[in-house]
């Protein structure tokens, strides 16, 4: 596999992430337990739409194929997008919400903290623009799971069954295939192991304090950056891309 | 969402710059002083209004009342002669 051709297939995939998550977040709008976490999850959600609007932007300079970044996130099917499956997983309760969005955020902080020595420009100069917001994300999410597991047994229960649910899709972040194995040999990433091992370090942190438990039979399924994912990436892809495909380039 | 749901309601001070007066914003509901603190950027500082936040939770904020507002501020009303108007400015002088 070329460079260039990897460096898109990086670009989209930390795109899809943020643009995938982003859209559920946006379906908490107007929903939220209440006014002001309504406005932060909403406002999560437009920090994540921003960084995957500049990524489609600078995977398009790179396919230099006259395809736009609208294009790269409305007219691709589900087995074009490189999304961690952890992310495309439905909200269920607002604790689930949270969790989901506490183990993506310490990820993402995890590995943009990598992407700032990247000897690719666009990427080092986005992982340090990107990582301000990602690490406010992680407070954000990470506070709500400690109080939780900290809170009522209701608050508890929720949160142990999000964890319990989700964690079998959280390998799939760290699993990587033949674009990673060429932007490592250019030092363009660094690879998954040490972002494996940071991000389970704050996780088990984060973890003792909520007093939440990992389950032992996790059960793990993997295929996002190769394009295999659950069966909810394309009803939410149907949504999000109803208006491109029934009236493509309509103008506002 | 019924207003006897919500949690406690706490003020919220914006400070714009370095130096400048933290400033009161309005309100917000939150659990604890850090939520207090995320819930009050997210509503008052998306816009890059500003670099340092307080909040204090309303129950202490203590503060006069109308019935007393006679005592409290009218025997100001009269007194003008605590205002510099009748200062003479000597002449020359800059940045006053």
């Amino acid at each position: 596999m070329k460079t260039k051709e990897a460096l898109i297939n990086y670009c989209l995939r930390l795109a899809d992430n943020n643009l995938i998550l982003a859209q559920r977040l946006a379906e908490w709008c107007s929903r939220g337990p209440f006014l002001e976490e309504d406005i932060a999850m909403t406002n999560i959600s437009l920090d994540l739409f921003g960084q995957s609007e500049t990524l489609y932007t600078y995977a398009s300079e790179l396919m230099a194929n006259g395809k736009t970044a609208d294009d790269l996130a409305f007219k691709r099917n589900e087995r074009q997008y490189f999304n961690n499956l952890l992310v495309e997983q439905p909200n269920g309760d607002f604790a689930f919400t949270m969790v989901k969005q506490f183990l993506f955020s310490t990820y993402a902080k995890t590995l943009y903290a990598q992407l700032m020595e990247s000897n690719d420009a666009f990427l080092k100069g986005f992982a340090s623009k990107a990582i301000k917001e990602v690490k406010y994300h992680f407070r954000h999410s990470s506070e709500w799971v400690i109080r939780f597991g900290n809170g009522t047994d209701e608050s508890m229960k929720r949160a142990q069954n999000a964890i319990n649910e989700l964690w079998r899709f959280t390998d799939d972040m760290f699993v990587m295939n033949e674009t990673d194995e060429e932007l490592i040999s250019t030092g363009i990433t660094f690879g998954a192991d040490s972002v494996y091992t940071n991000w389970k370090f704050t996780v088990d942190d984060i973890l003792r304090e909520a007093n939440l438990l990992l389950p032992e039979d996790n059960n793990v399924v993997e295929g996002g950056c190769n394009g295999i994912h659950t069966e909810h990436l394309g009803h939410l892809l149907c949504e999000m891309q109803f208006l491109q495909r029934a009236h493509p380039d309509a103008k506002w | 969402m019924s207003s006897n749901n919500q949690f406690p309601q706490w003020e919220v001070f914006l400070q714009e710059k370095n130096g400048k007066p933290f400033e009161h914003q309005g309100s917000v509901h939150a659990a604890d002083k850090k939520m207090a603190l995320q819930n009050a950027r997210d509503l008052y500082t998306r816009r890059n209004e500003g670099r340092n936040l307080w909040v204090v939770p309303t129950e202490y904020i203590a503060a006069t009342t109308l019935e007393e507002e006679e005592e409290f501020f009218d025997p100001a009303a009269d007194k003008i002669y605590r205002t510099p108007n009748f200062y003479k400015m000597p002449q020359g002088t800059k940045n006053l």
